[in-house]
């Protein structure tokens, strides 16, 4: 052998961070964000009431977040100043979804390059459009990488098969009661082999509101979430049989 | 500081803080001072004020700026919601003033965003008090910015008003204050009027009132501008938020001064 004993080659150092990363974040609890025809929705199973994983970042934009806790509460801080210095800088409109997604995917592809350990967090960085124009989604994974979706994305532990479920039973234009049947079913499905799906009151939701004048975000309280989900038992199979066998 | 408080201190909730480590440029400085010369007139807010009711607090302002004896501006603003329990009313040099409200509003937002629960009012009131005396340079020069500080306490249940001197100094008045060139006029209209635990529409008809005295001995505080429809802007804090009251209600409530002026009372 002419390479030193020590020697590892740049594409096991990527593979290595890639798979260190993706193991991390796969032991997390998953993230559902749907658009629906009133704003855009975010579900996920947090068994903490006060330690969120999503949150608001700028009027009509939010954040949300699977992985290792610290890093992405983090990256939250970081987006909310940049989005305010922006602001205050120039103008309350000014600010972008764009902008802050292309920022975090700079700062996770330089850290995934240059430190010695990848940060284990995928984020969605999601902007809700006012009047008729339309939502935006990003998403950025742990080595940088942004990509935008449309109608729906998963991100977490079960990433894909909570995709591959949305895929199947997503319908353009849906209200928010049945967004939030969609995703709770979806999650309960996803972790079905781990500890039996979520209980309503394990559930983070909230929402970024079309209809808003200015800050859009909101969470739904337990009990909002509980009179949305006792309405999806009434209805239930009629909801069912409209979806058929799946 | 030890490395560990030096450390936790980089995880400051504030805006302020934010800006001076990242875009301090943005920062008014505070030792930058004019050098002694002599500041060129700017425009000048003149007469707020503020009264606690049964619900919580109303505050107005009248809409004139000056610089020096010319009208600057007639339909200027001076009261601003700083989130959604709390209101600033500013009176001294304009340019500054709506800068400071401006810092503040993000100030409380990004609080509020960071740590996921909004300041005390009391931590508002405080956080004012320091952006004030970041001024006082400034102030010495005559660029004194005065704001009247005003929400509705929800853990106290209660609306409640703060006046600042230049120095930052924060006092907390019990009942009503008004300040700028015209406040001490309105101040003695409100006095002769109050009464604890008015309901809205007293309230709001008695600082129109102490505005209209103010616009009366005070020439640069404005009355209300029947012909061109420019009244006072006056907006109320209680447990359902800040609301600024519509220009109607605002008219009603100067014609009914007129109108009483008119019968020879007042």
């Amino acid at each position: 052998m002419s390479i030193g004993f020590g020697y590892v080659p740049p594409e096991q150092i990527i593979k290595d961070k890639a798979d260190y990363a993706r193991k991390g974040i796969a032991r997390g609890r998953p993230m559902v964000v749907l658009e629906y025809d009133g704003g855009i929705l975010f579900v996920t199973d947090n068994p903490s009431t006060h330690l969120h994983k999503v949150a608001e970042l700028y009027d009509r934009i939010a954040f949300a977040a699977v992985g290792r806790f610290s890093e992405f509460e983090n990256l939250r801080v970081a987006g909310i100043t940049l989005a305010d210095i922006r602001g205050y800088q120039y103008g309350r409109e000014d600010v972008t979804s764009r902008s802050i997604a292309n920022a975090y995917s700079q700062e996770l592809g330089r850290i995934f390059m240059e430190g010695p350990k990848p940060y284990e967090v995928e984020l969605c960085v999601a902007e809700v459009g006012s009047g008729s124009t339309p939502n935006a989604l990003y998403h950025i994974g742990f080595e940088g990488t942004v990509t935008d979706h449309k109608r729906h994305l998963a991100m977490g532990g079960q990433a894909d098969d909570l995709n591959a479920e949305l895929q199947r039973n997503y319908t353009d234009g849906i209200g928010l009661d049945q967004a939030l049947r969609l995703a709770v079913s979806a999650l309960s499905k996803a972790t079905q082999s781990g500890d039996g799906g979520p209980a309503a009151g394990r559930l983070e939701v909230a929402v970024l509101e079309r209809d808003r004048p200015r800050r859009a975000f909101r969470r739904l309280t337990s009990d909002d979430l509980n009179a949305r989900l006792r309405s999806d038992d009434s209805a239930g199979d009629s909801h069912e049989a409209g979806e058929g066998p799946v | 500081m030890s490395d560990a408080v030096r450390g936790l201190a980089r995880y400051s909730p504030s805006f302020v803080d934010a800006l001076r480590e990242h875009a301090p440029e943005l920062l008014q400085q505070p030792g930058v001072t004019l050098g002694g010369q002599q500041v060129p007139e700017v425009p000048h807010g003149t007469t707020v004020a503020a009264i606690c009711y049964a619900d919580g607090v109303v505050v107005g302002g009248d809409r004139r700026s000056t610089e020096g004896y010319a009208i600057a501006q007639r339909d200027v603003e001076k009261v601003f919601p700083a989130d959604d329990f709390s209101a600033v009313a500013i009176a001294g040099a304009a340019g500054p003033a709506i800068e400071m409200v401006r810092l503040f509003q993000t100030e409380l937002e990004h609080y509020e965003k960071v740590e996921g629960l909004p300041l005390s009012l009391e931590g508002k009131a405080n956080k004012l008090g320091q952006m004030v005396r970041g001024n006082l340079g400034m102030a010495m020069q005559g660029l004194v910015v005065v704001p009247l500080f005003c929400g509705y306490d929800q853990r106290r249940l209660t609306g409640r008003i703060f006046r600042y001197d230049v120095t930052g100094g924060r006092w907390e008045d019990a009942d009503y204050h008004a300040n700028g060139s015209g406040g001490k006029d309105a101040r003695a209209t409100i006095k002769k009027r109050y009464r604890h635990g008015m309901d809205r529409e007293s309230a709001a008809d008695i600082l129109v009132e102490g505005l209209y005295d103010a616009a009366e001995e005070d020439a640069a505080t404005g009355g209300p501008d029947l012909i061109r429809g420019i009244f006072p802007v006056v907006a109320t804090v209680t447990a359902e938020g800040y609301r600024r009251l519509p220009d109607e209600d605002v008219r009603k409530a100067a014609e009914r001064v007129v109108a009483a002026r008119a019968r020879g009372e007042g």
